[in-house]
């Protein structure tokens, strides 16, 4: 035991390992502090565990922020291969931490109203941030799983979080049971993966079989002789797990009752954080281990973006519900993301760039739409219907304002962030040569602006009526206002000065 | 190369923006406040076009003047913030301002509820309009276009009349498809063209060196030419266009109908028709006939109609068949006439659909079979209505006359379209019709029932201060244009010659015709 300690002491002495991970260790430290400073806290002064757990990650993040381009932490591989650090999964620390951010904040805002536990929630959105930040590193099959599976079960937790509520606890067990599914499918693929890889009959075959280098050294050299069929069975099983988590066709089955039923900060986080973990991952994916299966997976890739594309706009456009409405698009949205993918896997380097970019202009404007769902939303907030924003233009000025501003850069109008990340996207695709998928894009955009407008159009258009209902739900403070113009402004400043966001090279 | 010139032609953008964000949040500002900014966002651009036109440098055929680039972080994929003018954009330039201002200055005195956001709205409609009209890299002005477009959409939605919500919505999804169509054809042409630029003479010169093949080509002109197209509400995809123009609100529908609708035209006729001669060539055939459609199908429509502001809609529907006429025949005549029925019929549109809801405000009603002698009670209005619809049949003197007659003189040029002026004529022929019955239905004539019992009773005044002033500059406008049509036409005639060289080659049946000295005809034209 003793020469075990000294072991790893002199391995923590001999490298800088453990610091590569120090935004998610502290992240980690931060949630048990939560936990702890509940017990020991008076209870007058639980209203600062929130403050305490905003503020804690405002501060990681600016450490994070600062890792970006390796002043601090060089990047490359760490412990034995487990995780490898690029300059992509360093651009994704401080987006996984906003969106925690924003989570905290939201989930405020709903806890207020409903009687439930307060600090668990934010302990589950600090160790999932945590979790992703660790998938999008990791570089190994085993680092992959362990870490898809702690955000996932703690998603568990956080979907079904409403006790009271039907929706949340039916959307809760849905998650669940469709979840584990998906991971067994997942853990199915690697397990084949891992058991033709480790084969010595075969050439390439390593001991480490579920590193990522290994395994793709391995499938490219057995592509080179003919390929195998194990390995492509694997291959669609791990990508079909992927799916999953990004909501694509035809595993997009739990989105719209899942989205209805979990809280809305919740929601928020599910469309926003676990969609870019999702696509971080496949994209190091498919230019890793799968890099020589291109041409088995660029049209099963390219056949579930247009699948998506068209189920996510067709279905959204009779839904009146706002969740599920959210959550259709936002399986559109994983269409439209899915060809940039496609363009990386057809050769286009920069489309990876061009995903993160849709993904960050997709989280400020979901972000900011979900911001305003959570400030409207009355005790049952899985119940919000179209119905319920007619009109408010004239309740709420602002709040219509962002929501007209978020909804449009969903939508992808000049002069808004949504609209320059499309244009990336389409460039990259175009150059990638994929006009089919383009064309069914621009049908799908041309879908989105008839519910999008829907949207706006009932809390401008409506008739102007004398009696408006006074209701005391619904009122935003500075501090949401400040936060929301926030979002909404960085909104149209990258619409008008992508500049200001460094992410193409 | 930023002069500085160049940075009164971005104030000319920012300024109406900047302006339209202060009023947003000025719900509380008095009435004057809110006039005085108003007032600045959109005059500033008028006087800003007046002044740059005056520093125009002529003789620098094929380059731009007061060129601005700045960087806005899409390098990556070679767009700037490119802006300049030249000779066929600075009309469309002046237009948008001489437009803005009109509308401006009407809107500021109507009675519209939530009047900062109406004039805000507006002023970002502007400052899209002076950036389309100044861009010279494409993408941008693609993106002025969308930022102009917006808010048409919100507008209409809010302050439009009766079936508006049906109407936006159908605008929008209309418009948004061809709008995402013409911008998948730019990048098209910017991947295919290698240029690794959206920078308008940069392609151009990548492209007279390496020319794209002809299947190319045609595909990308197909994507402009329906983008654009519906746009423009060409034949079968009008039918957006004068729904949406009726129900909406005045200052939206003279600055979409007067001048955004010309983004398409003026695409055609800057990026798609010089960039790719051989799709040009090759959808010819098909824009003749869908032009055709513009002016006799859509111009017998026109005929049908009982209610004012849907006759104003489909007549402008129409006119853009003349314009997509002159644009198909590819050569310089062509080209100009089409630059000029673009400016004019600007001018005239906007004069006519402010004229209608001064009328509507005083009959209370659009049927025009319901109303009648209204010019007793208002001479004034009358002779103003009277002159928008001069201008926009085509009398000489007024700015449209020369447009028509010089898109005539191109059609005639080449045995291929001379048959064409046939058709065309009958075109003029319609519009006299159903103008001159207008304006005899309107202020002429016997009034129904009703309708002599409200000229009676009501009390109905003539034209105020802030209704003649708008109709004095476009009026004035229209007479200019029509007086001494040089003022334009002399620059854009030599940027014109400058990009469509030699152009009748590229028509397969007419390798044999010789070349009729296109400049010199034009230039007398214009006299």
């Amino acid at each position: 035991m003793n020469e075990l300690l000294a072991e790893f002491l002199r391995g923590y002495t001999a490298t800088n390992e453990w610091s590569a991970i120090m935004p998610e260790i502290m992240l980690a430290l931060l949630a048990l502090g939560l936990l702890v400073s509940e017990m020991f806290l008076p209870k007058a002064q639980h209203h600062l565990i929130p403050r305490i757990a905003i503020w804690g990650q405002v501060l990681i993040g600016v450490y994070a922020f600062s890792c970006i381009g390796g002043c601090l932490t060089s990047s490359g591989s760490f412990f034995s291969g487990m995780i490898l650090q690029t300059d992509v999964s360093q651009m994704m620390r401080p987006f996984f931490l906003l969106s925690s951010i924003l989570v905290c904040y939201l989930g405020r805002i709903y806890l207020s109203q409903q009687s439930l536990a307060k600090t668990e929630f934010y302990h589950l959105v600090l160790i999932i941030s945590a979790a992703m930040m660790l998938l999008v590193q990791s570089s190994n099959f085993v680092m992959l799983f362990v870490a898809l599976e702690t955000v996932t079960v703690a998603f568990y937790v956080l979907v079904g979080y409403c006790r009271t509520s039907p929706f949340s606890l039916e959307g809760g067990l849905k998650y669940l049971i469709l979840g584990s599914l998906s991971s067994a499918i997942l853990l199915f693929g690697i397990v084949l993966l891992y058991g033709v890889a480790g084969n010595p009959q075969l050439p390439g075959a390593s001991p480490d079989s579920l590193n990522f280098q290994s395994l793709q050294a391995f499938i490219a050299l057995n592509q080179f002789t003919g390929g195998n069929l194990l390995v492509n069975v694997g291959a669609i099983l791990v990508v079909a797990g992927i799916c999953f988590k990004i909501g694509a066709v035809p595993f997009q089955i739990w989105v719209p009752d899942v989205y209805q039923g979990a809280p809305t900060p919740v929601t928020a986080f599910l469309a926003v954080a676990s969609k870019a973990a999702g696509f971080i991952v496949l994209l190091v994916l498919v230019q890793g281990p799968f890099l020589a299966l291109n041409e088995l997976l660029v049209p099963v890739l390219s056949f579930i973006a247009a699948a998506t594309i068209l189920f996510g706009n067709i279905a959204a456009v009779t839904q009146r519900n706002l969740k599920r409405l959210m959550g259709l698009s936002g399986i559109a949205h994983a269409g439209y993301l899915l060809i940039g993918v496609v363009a990386v896997m057809r050769g286009v380097e920069w489309a990876v760039y061009a995903v993160i970019f849709y993904l960050v202009t997709y989280l400020l404007a979901s972000f900011a739409v979900f911001g305003v769902m959570a400030i409207t939303a009355k005790a049952d907030d899985a119940n919000q219907q179209l119905d319920d924003y007619a009109n408010y233009s004239r309740k709420q000025p602002f709040l219509s304002g962002v929501l007209t501003l978020g909804l449009g850069s969903l939508a992808g109008i000049p002069p808004l962030g949504g609209f320059i990340a499309k244009l990336f996207l389409f460039v990259a695709a175009y150059q990638a040569g994929l006009y089919g998928l383009i064309a069914i894009a621009i049908l799908g955009v041309v879908i989105s602006i008839y519910y999008y407008f829907g949207w706006i159009r009932e809390c401008y258009f409506g008739v102007p009526t004398s009696e408006i209902v006074e209701d005391t739900c619904g009122q935003s403070t500075v501090a949401d206002r400040t936060l929301l113009g926030a979002l909404v402004a960085g909104t149209v400043l990258v619409g008008v000065l992508p500049a200001v966001l460094p992410i193409i090279p | 190369m930023n002069d500085t010139n160049a940075y009164f032609l971005l104030a000319a953008i920012l300024a109406p923006i900047l302006a339209g964000v202060i009023l947003l949040f000025g719900a509380r500002f008095t009435d004057t406040t809110r006039r005085a900014i108003a007032a600045f966002g959109f005059g500033w651009p008028l006087v800003i076009g007046i002044m740059l036109y005056g520093l125009f440098v002529p003789g620098l055929a094929g380059e731009y003047n007061f060129e601005l680039r700045l960087p806005t972080g899409l390098e990556s994929i070679g767009i700037y913030l490119h802006l300049g003018l030249n000779g066929i954009s600075m009309p469309l330039f002046i237009l948008a301002g001489t437009v803005g201002f009109a509308a401006g200055l009407y809107s500021m005195y109507s009675d519209a509820e939530r009047p900062h956001l109406y004039l805000a709205l507006l002023l970002f409609m502007l400052g899209g309009l002076m950036g389309t009209f100044a861009s010279i890299d494409v993408f941008f002005f693609y993106f002025f276009h969308e930022l102009a477009l917006i808010p048409t959409f919100i507008m209409i939605g809010i302050w439009g009349g009766v079936g508006r919500r049906g109407a936006a919505i159908e605008m929008t999804i209309y418009l948004t498809l061809g709008a995402l169509l013409s911008l998948l054809g730019l990048i098209a042409l910017y991947v295919e063209s290698g240029a690794a630029s959206f920078s308008l003479p940069e392609l151009r010169d990548y492209l007279a060196s390496q020319p794209l093949s002809e299947t190319v080509q045609n595909n990308i002109y197909a994507l402009l030419l329906f983008g654009f197209g519906i746009l423009v509400s060409l034949f079968p995809f009008h039918s957006w266009a004068p729904k949406g123009y009726a129900v909406a609100p005045t200052g939206a529908a003279m600055l979409h109908a007067g001048v955004l609708k010309k983004f398409g035209l003026y695409g055609l006729l800057q990026i798609a028709g010089p960039l790719l001669p051989a799709g040009a060539a090759h959808w010819f055939p098909w824009l003749i006939w869908l032009a055709l459609g513009n002016i006799l199908i859509i111009g017998l429509v026109t005929l049908a109609q009982r209610d004012l502001k849907m006759m104003l809609g489909y007549s402008s529907v129409m006119h853009m068949g003349y314009a997509f006429l002159g644009l198909a025949c590819f050569s310089v005549v062509g080209a100009g006439g089409a630059l000029l029925m673009m400016v004019a019929h600007g001018f005239s549109v906007a004069l006519l659909f402010m004229l209608s809801t001064c009328i509507y405000h005083r009959s209370q009603t659009f049927d025009m079979s319901a109303m009648g002698s209204l010019a007793t009670k208002t001479p004034v209005l009358a002779a103003f209505f009277v002159a928008g619809i001069m201008a926009s049949i085509g009398l000489p003197g007024f700015g449209n006359f020369w447009g028509e007659f010089t898109i005539f003189v191109a059609l005639a040029e080449s045995e291929l379209t001379r048959w064409l002026v046939a058709p065309a004529a009958i075109g003029i022929i319609i519009s006299a019709i159903y103008g001159l019955r207008a304006v005899g239905n309107i202020f002429y004539g016997q009034p129904s029932e009703a309708f002599a019992e409200r000229l009676e009773s009501a009390p109905i005044e003539d034209l105020k201060g802030f209704e003649k002033l708008p109709a004095c500059i476009l009026v004035g406008a229209l007479l200019l244009t029509g007086i001494f049509p040089r003022i334009f036409s002399d620059d854009a005639n030599r940027e014109l010659a400058e990009i469509y060289p030699a152009a009748e080659h590229h028509f397969p049946a007419s390798a044999g015709v010789s070349e009729p000295a296109a400049t010199t005809i034009y230039q007398e034209d214009a006299h």
